[in-house]
């Protein structure tokens, strides 16, 4: 027998009163975890595929979701923007990189990205397997699309058209995987990539399908265009005037953040956004919810650490007898005190621990339920060093909630309480 | 000479002193505290065992002056060398018997006599790991009587503690009380005003009203 095993008893005596303020005080420290550890991941996550692209420049519309459909890859593109003026804005002095982007398909939901090689190596993604692509119609798979349509090399499928899953199929060439990624943790992972001349003839065959077939035009034009090799880098070739969606720029000098989206903007009919700009106002925006979930956390816990004061100050009426006998049996004025910082310690520290493992169980249970986008590609058995903090507030609240009930029990006169029963 | 209380007086505010009278006691001897509701049996008690400050007067047990330590030495030394055994049994629900018992161990720090062997000693071994709720009063009773023997104490000091029980529980009480302090060696004080009590001790003092 000891302390801490008296404590445990006391507790474990008034099941439902320990059991209500432990779900409390765990419901609002959950919250905490789950606020926590999506905002530390959705932040690495955004910084992480944000990392070396200061500019975005698409088709006029909204800056935020120029953003998300071509840095993240959530959102729906913008619209178009015509290859001759991006090509033009590649040769500003300002521009120091500039990777240029044609979406438009999907496979079973996953993106389709027309790019160029530069594109693999800004994420500094490695392979796993296979090689880049080099002619039209050859794809690389990110880890996570491999893994999960199941795909090797070798193996061929039908994009379909359209950004999101059951748009119609393109039945006029099936792509091929020569190469497949090694996780990396970033958006790569979910994207097929290709080059920015499959995009283009696919779409071309969709538009001269009809015309194909009744005038019976010969086809060794296209198996010209398919052993020819693609653009590894800068901008495809082009006889005819193209399109691209967007276009990922590095600035070359710090001079380029002020003049490059003014010149953009004004000049062109092109729009740039700064992904950092605008993420940060996505945040704000989301800020106004987490801070309000912030708020309903806080609340849980104060009351949760107002029930622990009320449950241990009320039992201690009932237990004033108890300490007065654990006195005449030799406890002293500040074993009695501890018994009690104990018994709120216990309770809140079973509290955090049980609100750290509802968070994860949360969050584990959200990303189930999404198999797609930026949820799923949250973890939920990450551990992170604010948590300790969260255990440590919980700890602190047990703490102060019962240091009046303690102090009471430090006080209790055993003469006047044994005489008294 | 074992225990010796010398010139004990006390006074509650606002009220007369009450003066008590000398004890002295030898190893094994047993004495009762009689007198009238009110005349302050209680607090004689609650002083012997160091639970209140006397007004004057002095306190010897085994070669300690009980009224010259204080704080957590007087907890500790209360908790090893006095058993006190109260009116009801007073024993902490949230334990079970064993428990109970156990506590009196680790808060007086003695490894006293062996509670398995205590507790089959008062016939209590099968209500050993129940709860102390399931108790019946006699069983209850038996039990605290276990808990203020389990650190073989010097002293015994009983409180009313035949007021609540019947004729045969009663005689069992007191007779276990005497057996158990002549087989520790402890010194046993009884304060009642029960008529089954005095029958089977002679030796007592008398309060009288101030």
């Amino acid at each position: 027998m000891n302390l801490f095993k008296l404590s445990w008893k006391y507790l474990t005596f008034r099941p439902l009163s320990t059991g209500l303020n432990v779900l409390l005080l765990s419901m609002g420290l959950a919250i905490i975890a789950v606020l926590l550890l999506i905002q530390d991941q959705l932040e690495k996550k955004m910084n992480q595929d944000a990392a070396g692209i200061d500019l975005v420049v698409g088709a006029k519309g909204s800056p935020l979701q120029l953003i998300l459909s071509s840095v993240y890859h959530i959102d729906f593109p913008t619209g178009n923007i015509p290859m001759a003026e991006a090509q033009k804005l590649s040769r500003n002095r300002l521009v120091k990189s500039i990777i240029p982007l044609a979406l438009g398909d999907n496979y079973q939901g996953h993106r389709i990205i027309g790019t160029n090689h530069d594109y693999v190596e800004l994420y500094q993604s490695e392979l796993s397997s296979g090689g880049l692509w080099k002619h039209p119609f050859e794809v690389v798979l990110g880890a996570e699309v491999a893994q999960k349509i199941g795909l090797t090399i070798g193996d061929k499928f039908e994009g379909s058209h359209g950004i999101s899953i059951g748009s119609h199929g393109h039945e006029e060439h099936d792509f091929i995987v020569v190469g497949i990624l090694k996780s990396s943790g970033n958006v790569l992972d979910r994207l097929i990539l290709t080059s920015i001349e499959s995009v283009w003839y696919t779409h071309d065959e969709a538009d001269t399908q009809d015309s194909e077939e009744h005038e019976g035009m010969d086809h060794s034009t296209e198996k010209d265009y398919l052993n020819t090799e693609v653009a590894f880098s800068g901008f495809p070739d082009s006889d005819s005037p193209r399109e691209l969606t967007s276009l990922l720029i590095r600035f070359r000098n710090p001079m380029a953040a002020i003049q490059l989206p003014r010149q953009i903007n004004s000049g062109t009919s092109m729009q740039a956004a700064s992904p950092s700009f605008e993420m940060l106002r996505l945040f704000e925006l989301l800020g106004v919810g987490v801070s309000l979930l912030k708020g309903l956390a806080i609340v849980l816990i104060g009351i949760s650490g107002l029930g622990i004061f009320i449950a241990l100050y009320n039992s201690l009426k009932e237990r004033k007898y108890d300490l007065a006998i654990l006195r005449t049996i030799g406890a002293s004025r500040y074993q009695l005190l501890f018994l009690i910082l104990l018994e709120g310690f216990m309770l809140t520290f079973i509290g955090a621990i049980l609100g750290l493992l509802l968070g994860h169980t949360f969050l584990w249970v959200l990303i189930s339920q999404h198999d797609q986008g930026v949820v799923s590609n949250l973890r939920a058995w990450i551990f992170l060093k604010e948590e300790l903090w969260i255990v440590a507030y919980a700890l602190g609240v047990g703490v102060v909630a019962s240091l009046i009930p303690a102090w009471s029990a430090y006080q209790t006169s055993i003469a006047k309480q044994l005489t008294k029963g | 000479m074992l225990f010796e209380s010398r010139s004990i007086s006390y006074a509650y505010p606002g009220q007369k002193n009450i003066v008590f009278p000398d004890i002295t006691l030898q190893n094994q001897e047993s004495c009762l505290i009689l007198g009238k509701s009110g005349s302050g049996k209680t607090t004689l008690l609650n002083i012997l065992a160091g639970l209140l400050a006397p007004k004057t007067g002095k306190i010897h047990l085994a070669g300690i002056e009980l009224t010259g330590i204080k704080g957590q030495e007087l907890d500790l030394f209360r908790g090893r060398e006095i058993g006190i055994v109260f009116q009801k049994p007073h024993l902490l629900a949230a334990l079970t018997t064993k428990e109970n018992l156990q506590l009196a161990h680790f808060f007086g720090k003695k490894k006293g006599q062996n509670i398995d062997l205590l507790l089959a000693e008062l016939g209590l071994t099968s209500k050993a790991n129940s709860s102390v709720l399931h108790l019946s009063e006699g069983e209850a009773q038996r039990v605290s009587i276990a808990r203020a023997l389990a650190n073989d104490p010097k002293l015994i000091l009983a409180d009313e503690p035949t007021a609540s029980l019947d004729d045969e529980n009663a005689q069992n009480v007191i007779q276990l009380l005497q057996y158990q302090a002549s087989k520790i060696g402890a010194a046993l004080i009884i304060v009642t005003h029960d008529q089954r009590v005095k029958s089977q001790i002679s030796n007592f003092i008398e309060i009288q009203e101030p």
